[in-house]
């Protein structure tokens, strides 16, 4: 038996002020997608302009964790002002086992449309493979800020699965059901 | 004098023979005598005077019972006040059972069935005829056998709001899984074990795809949400896939699997799901479980045998009792 363990990038929300004028906020977007993040979600905040007319912008991102110093230091450097940077915590979780064919039917690509949606992200992944060409099981566990979203999270992972003939065993577990 | 018509001969119709035979001095003494003026199955029958021992002897030694007159004859023609059905299941259409029920609740004549087929087929329209004709349809034994689900959801919980029903519903399926936990066997060599010891069927698929289950949600379902849902409203996913490895998987997060029936206002379904091994639902073997959970009760669990000779013909009896204990 073989396995492997996968832990994601670390996901957060920054807000910045930016000028309330056309083309301020390529300037943030644009370094963010050069370090390497991954943009899941923008909110301009208008109505809480600051009292230099700045608007504050919410963004969510998908980063390395090893990057996340970079990418303030780049920021800073270009002039924009940072209000705060936090990580998104990740209150619930639950382990589901899924059944078939997962390397074949494409692994990377189950977990980044569940990590896409950036409410959601897999945290462990624990595989098992009994012989090649076999189907193998493996325990996926999800976190999710707050069990609303972890409830969307199962349903994509559900319909993803369902599209590849993956089945999923969900758990019985009271506080999730 | 209760008069007593039971349909099927099989397995359950004589397991009740021999229940009321063994106690009869319990019985008359609850709701007073009972006579079954007649017993029938798809080709023969026995009425008239004649002992229960007699038709018993007759059935084990023959095959089948003295008379040529058809159940559905016997159904249609006699005087009786409660009608015990216990003809073979029929998943689709309801088979002849369907029509025996219909006909004892036009007739006017109480039912109690251990058949799923008339129920899961025509739950909403065989509750509307009993209540129309002022009689009682009882069908206790068709979820969990002896395990008391139908009449303590509909008495000692009258009050609740269940907010959910999860069981296990299914015995061979529970077998099969509480194996492969303990041997880590594959599903094919389980399957075999169990057709040996004469827990699975010849032809498994109606337990190990989940449709007996779903059967049993169904009716259950409809039941207590007052539904009147059908076996194709039931999400199903049965148990033939699931791999040794993955109890190896499992167990690391403290789970183990079994086939989990699952009923509320929002859901309909039988799955494998991941249960939590101090879970009341982690139970090994051929047992059965449900667990309700309320508003003001919490959550209530029964267990037991979910099928069986003597154990349907218990439920079927306690229905009987049910509808004639005036104390109760």
């Amino acid at each position: 038996m073989r396995g492997c363990r996968y832990t994601s990038s670390k996901l957060l929300t920054l807000v910045v002020e930016l000028e309330d004028k056309p083309g301020q906020l390529v300037k943030v977007l644009e370094p963010i997608s050069k370090i390497g993040g991954n943009i899941v979600g923008v909110v301009h905040q208008r109505g809480k302009k600051t009292p230099l007319n700045r608007v504050p912008v919410e963004i969510s991102l998908k980063i390395d964790k090893k990057k996340v110093e970079k990418l303030v230091k780049t920021l800073k450097e270009l002039g924009i002002t940072i209000r705060s940077i936090d990580e998104v915590r990740l209150t619930a979780t639950t382990s589901l086992l899924l059944i078939g064919h997962i390397i074949h039917t494409d692994l990377s690509d189950t977990i980044d449309r569940i990590d896409s949606g950036g409410v959601a992200e897999v945290v462990e992944l624990r595989i098992s493979m009994p012989r090649v060409n076999e189907p193998s099981t493996a325990m996926v566990t999800i976190s999710a800020a707050g069990n609303e979203k972890l409830r969307e999270a199962v349903e994509k992972l559900k319909n993803i699965c369902y599209e590849k003939g993956i089945i999923v065993i969900e758990p019985v577990n009271e506080e999730f059901s | 004098m209760i008069k007593l018509v039971i349909v099927g001969f099989g397995n359950v119709g004589q397991g009740l023979v021999e229940l009321l035979l063994e106690k009869k001095n319990v019985i008359g003494k609850i709701i007073g005598p009972v006579k079954v003026i007649a017993i029938a199955d798809s080709k023969s029958s026995i009425s008239g005077n004649f002992s229960l021992k007699e038709a018993l002897e007759i059935k084990k030694r023959r095959g089948r019972l003295p008379e040529n007159r058809l159940a559905r004859e016997v159904v249609e023609e006699e005087d009786y006040d409660v009608l015990v059905e216990t003809s073979i299941t029929k998943i689709d259409d309801g088979g002849e059972g369907l029509k025996y029920v219909r006909t004892a609740l036009k007739r006017g004549s109480h039912v109690v069935t251990s058949n799923k087929g008339p129920l899961v087929v025509a739950f909403r329209e065989l509750m509307k005829l009993a209540e129309k004709n002022n009689v009682k349809l009882m069908y206790e034994a068709t979820v969990g056998s002896a395990m008391p689900v139908i009449k303590l959801a509909k008495k000692y919980l009258a009050f609740c709001d269940i907010l959910s029903i999860k069981g296990i519903l299914n015995g061979t399926c529970n077998y099969i899984l509480s194996r492969m936990e303990e041997e880590r066997m594959p599903y094919g060599q389980v399957l075999k074990e169990a057709q040996e010891l004469g827990i699975a069927e010849a032809d498994p698929s109606y337990d190990v795809e989940g449709i007996d289950a779903a059967a049993k949600l169904v009716i259950l379902a409809n039941t207590i949400y007052n539904l009147n849902a059908k076996l194709s409203d039931v999400e199903r996913v049965g148990i033939t896939k699931v791999s040794p490895e993955a109890f190896d998987v499992a167990i690391e997060k403290n789970y183990t699997i079994r086939l989990i029936a699952e009923a509320s206002r929002e859901t309909l379904k039988v799955t494998p799901r991941l249960v939590p091994l101090n879970h009341p639902l982690a139970i090994r073997g051929t047992l059965n479980a449900a667990m309700f959970r309320t508003d003001t009760a919490g959550d209530i669990v029964v267990m037991g045998r979910g099928a069986g000779k003597m154990e349907t013909a218990t439920a079927v009896l306690s229905d009987i009792l049910d509808i004639y204990d005036s104390s109760s």
